[in-house]
């Protein structure tokens, strides 16, 4: 299933999310299962199954690192789910700092404030690499798809970074 | 999802967390990661001379299952030489420590962390 497709969007990873959420809210209203439920029994499944398959392109194409993921998977790669163990050591032990600044940081909101910035810059960068990989000619997948898992531990970082902050908000 | 008593135990009381030199020449570093999940993990041998694993430590950022397999697995090499070490099967932590499907990735994450520390002390000592 090509999602872009779906939503009629142009496939990059550089997409207009406001053309997103306009396509989402009319597809999503054109399959909603409330106008089918005077249909037939078929025709109320497929409208279910349609209704579905927009709520989850929806949420694939809203992410970038899904989207990326699904560009990729349309490239023919799919790593979504993979049980694939990344082995850059330099990387690794970058992230492994990265998470051990976190925890001396502990409760310092203007640290972690200028934590996630710094972050959010890298993965603007990062984000503007990948969607040149994928607009040039004869990228290899595998290249890509190291780049996408690298960009999983760093959103992942940056959600745990958030989360502190989130605990200090709480006080 | 609930964690079996041996997740818990190697979680609550994680045996060998640390780390040595990883410049020192006799000890080999493993640093690997899960996509899926973000997790990172480092595991580190000290080597002795007659290549058997002295010491081991680790640490790990990740779930429960993950810390708990890198736990699992300092233990288990200990005494063993490099070769025994890289033996171990993902399949054998996983058992050990009745993980569930969704989570078998951390056992293939602890098994790769070994045989990245191997490679890593090969490399070093070629």
């Amino acid at each position: 299933m090509n999602y872009f497709s779906l939503f009629n969007l142009p496939e990059t990873l550089t997409l207009d999310t406001q053309a997103l959420a306009s396509s989402y809210q009319t597809l999503q209203k054109l399959t909603h299962p409330d106008k089918f439920a005077t249909a037939s029994a078929q025709d109320r499944r497929i409208a279910m199954q349609k209704n579905a398959q927009v709520n989850d392109g929806y949420s694939v194409l809203k992410h970038p690192l899904t989207r990326a993921q699904h560009l990729l998977s349309l490239r023919g790669l799919t790593i979504d789910n993979e049980q694939h163990t990344l082995g850059d050591p330099e990387f690794l032990m970058q992230q492994m700092e990265w998470r051990e600044t976190l925890e001396e940081i502990g409760s310092d909101e203007n640290a972690l404030e200028q934590m996630q910035d710094d972050i959010q810059a890298l993965i603007r960068d990062k984000l503007t690499a990948l969607d040149a990989m994928f607009e040039e000619d004869g990228s290899d997948n595998e290249d890509i798809a190291n780049e996408i898992r690298k960009l999983t531990f760093i959103y992942k970082f940056s959600a745990q970074v958030e989360a502190q902050l989130d605990k200090l908000d709480d006080f | 999802m609930a964690y079996s008593e041996k997740v818990i135990d190697h979680y609550e009381n994680p045996r060998n967390v640390g780390g040595f030199d990883k410049n020192d020449p006799t000890v080999a570093t493993g640093m690997v990661g899960a996509p899926a999940c973000g997790d990172v993990m480092k595991l580190q041998l000290k080597v002795g001379e007659n290549g058997i694993i002295e010491d081991a430590k680790f640490k790990t950022y990740g779930c429960g299952s993950a810390i708990a397999s890198s736990s699992l697995v300092t233990e288990w090499v200990k005494g063993k030489t490099l070769d025994e070490a890289t033996t171990i099967k993902n399949t054998d932590i996983a058992e050990e420590l009745a993980l569930p499907p969704v989570k078998i990735h951390c056992s293939i994450l602890a098994e790769d962390a070994i045989k990245a520390a191997v490679a890593d002390y090969k490399k070093k000592n070629a």
